[in-house]
């Protein structure tokens, strides 16, 4: 502290610290709160708020565990969060070794930018364009018959599966990224080294690399099932009502519902829910918050 | 004893670019050879070739008689030391030495077995659970070594891997290199830019520049009978007279040069009238006045005391000159700007072709 005033004088170094106070209390720590107190409070009308009614309480946490379909969609929106986290990993673990130790450094600065280049786009158009692509009458379909594996248009966008592919797509960089990092400050001569000792690549990438990788694979697991979980667009355009994701009802409690309280406490369920993710995924692959920072 | 390693006329191209240009020579089972060069000669670029990092673009490497063509790093009976050692950093010491026995389905025991087996050998008993950065650089050295001699490779490959050491290490490090290989037999295959470490360590040195084959032959010959001008220049200090050989006497000739007509061995062969070079070490150059054949005058430049030697710089008819003697007890006053008669035996003096093309 004394450095920063040293470095740039009272008045700036006040306006700076009191920038970041302000950012950190009015819009991080006090909407939380105010989030956790509507939470255990009752919907009334305005003409009894403050009055005798309006006591804390966990009934609107309660609603949750009361309600078969609510809580059948929450377990859903764990699983299905955790699958997508789970297929993107798969897919981009190949993508991010191949970038950072198998490509030229001009042929990676390419495909790092074909890579972004999609993400230009606003996430709605994105999603929009795999609509498109899966819709009834779209080119998937289109290409599918033509070619004869399918004898008529398939219903794609029924169940689970599109919502799926769409957040796998939506969040790539997410997970590339953190792992790209992490393998790129992977010595190549531990690989040579391991080659030359016998091992197959396989071994290579499980006893080599991927320990290597840990906190990026941590990071990047952590990023996409926190974006998973809360995504709304995805599964409101590529979903039907048979796939609803648990966002979608916390949604619905605020702006068809109109009861604030009771979508606060379902959002407040969804943060512990990351939170817990996040632990896991700490204890899982034996990293700290320094480590995940990086 | 162990397998030999023959190279068959290997070339080597990356893209316009020819690494190694044709070189063919054999490394003896059991012995400690070393290619030495500056960066850029082409001498990792065989190593590669060796272990399996690479194929030659011609010609075929051998190890034990058996073509390696598309064999790759992880199948050949031979083992790497890195540069960087390259020790894996988030398993112990034991893990990282029976890796390549994991490798192999060896069982956990007998793996922790060899792996201590391996540590006493290295002389670091009971440290296998520690982990690599939590050792010196010269047990890290070891512990390398260690891995790779755990595979009981025909061949240990080695790529200048006491160059990250500082100097005390490094001298201490060649004995114990030497001393392992000649307990284990492996043939060490070692690549330096260091003359001292090719020098002391090898049985045999080969000596390369931009991808040929200088010279193949044990320190000894290498340091008196210098097969080229760069082996002259680049294995220790020479002076050199560059000039055109005007007599042939029986295994000497005579060059003639700006310092005069030099009388020296000319154990090449060279005929008479081609371009040649004169080589005499500076521990060879006398000051005059002892009858040497080979006499002229050269202008004192310098001089630094060693104390067991002393060291001249001196200008000399054909460039500058370095003069190391003996401190015999009875050193000479030198005029400080003066004239400096030297000499040399024409037996201390070799000759060498010019052009650096006897490859």
């Amino acid at each position: 502290m004394r450095d920063l005033y040293r470095r740039f004088g009272g008045g700036l170094t006040t306006l700076m610290v009191a920038l970041v106070v302000f950012w950190i209390i009015m819009l991080v720590v006090l909407p939380q709160l105010l989030m956790i107190d509507f939470s255990f409070r009752p919907n009334l009308p305005p003409s009894k708020i403050g009055g005798p009614d309006d006591v804390h309480s966990w009934a609107n946490y309660a609603t949750l565990f009361r309600n078969q379909v609510h809580l059948t969609i929450f377990f859903k929106t764990i699983w299905a969060s955790s699958l997508v986290t789970f297929i993107t990993l798969i897919v981009c673990y190949p993508m991010a070794y191949y970038l950072a130790q198998v490509a030229k450094p001009q042929r990676t600065a390419q495909m790092l930018l074909l890579l972004v280049i999609p993400f230009w786009i606003n996430e709605i158009l994105r999603t929009f364009a795999w609509w498109i692509i899966f819709a009834y009458a779209g080119p998937l379909n289109g290409l599918l018959t033509a070619l004869g594996i399918l004898d008529q248009p398939f219903r794609w966008m029924s169940g689970n599966g599109v919502v799926i592919v769409g957040m796998v797509y939506a969040y790539i960089l997410f997970m590339v990224f953190p792992i790209y990092n992490a393998l790129e400050s992977l010595d190549r001569n531990q690989i040579d080294a391991a080659r030359d000792l016998g091992s197959g690549w396989l071994r290579v990438h499980r006893r080599i690399a991927i320990p290597h990788a840990k906190p990026g694979i941590a990071t990047g697991c952590i990023m996409t099932f926190m974006l998973a979980a809360g995504s709304y667009a995805v599964p409101a355009l590529l979903g039907s009502p048979g796939s609803r994701w648990f966002t979608e009802i916390i949604y619905n409690w605020f702006f068809e519902g109109g009861n604030w309280n009771q979508g606060a406490a379902y959002a407040m369920i969804l943060l512990l829910l990351c939170l817990f993710f996040i632990l896991l995924m700490m204890k899982l692959f034996r990293v700290g918050l320094a480590d995940i920072a990086k | 004893m162990s397998q030999n390693v023959e190279l068959d006329k290997v070339v080597m191209r990356f893209g316009e670019f020819t690494a190694v240009k044709g070189i063919s020579l054999e490394i003896k089972g059991g012995e400690f050879f070393s290619f030495l060069g500056p960066s850029g000669c082409g001498k990792t670029t065989i190593l590669k070739l060796i272990s399996g990092f690479l194929d030659p673009t011609e010609g075929e490497v051998r190890i034990g008689g058996t073509s390696m063509r598309g064999i790759g790093a992880n199948k050949r009976p031979t083992a790497m030391i890195f540069q960087n050692l390259a020790l894996f950093p988030l398993m112990s010491v034991a893990d990282n030495i029976a890796f390549g026995l994991e490798v192999r389905g060896v069982g956990k025991a007998e793996r922790r077995k060899r792996a201590d087996e391996l540590l006493d050998l290295i002389a670091l008993p009971g440290q296998g659970d520690k982990m690599p950065t939590e050792l010196s650089g010269g047990q890290r050295q070891r512990v390398a070594i260690a891995r790779a001699l755990a595979v009981e490779p025909q061949v240990l490959l080695l790529d200048e891997p006491l160059s990250a050491l500082d100097l005390k290490l490094r001298q201490h490090m060649r004995a114990e290199l030497r001393d392992i290989q000649k307990r284990t037999g492996v043939t060490f295959i070692y690549i330096t830019h260091d003359q001292g470490e090719a020098l002391t360590m090898s049985d045999r040195v080969a000596v390369m520049s931009q991808g040929t084959l200088q010279q193949v032959a044990t320190p000894q010959e290498l340091y008196d009978e210098p097969a080229t001008a760069f082996a002259a220049g680049f294995v220790g200090e020479n002076n050199r007279f560059a000039g055109t050989i005007s007599a042939i006497d029986g295994g000497f000739a005579v060059v003639d040069t700006p310092a005069g007509a030099l009388k020296a061995r000319n154990h090449l062969g060279l005929a008479a009238g081609a371009s040649a070079i004169v080589c005499v070490r500076p521990e060879r150059l006398r000051l005059s006045g002892t009858g040497s054949e080979n006499g002229f005058i050269a202008r004192l430049k310098s001089r630094s005391f060693e104390g067991s030697f002393l060291n001249l710089m001196a200008e000399g008819p054909s460039g500058e000159l370095m003069v190391q003697v003996t401190n015999d007890g009875a050193l000479p006053a030198f005029d400080p700007a003066g004239a400096l008669p030297l000499g040399f035996h024409a037996t201390d003096a070799v000759i060498v072709p010019a052009e650096a093309g006897h490859a």
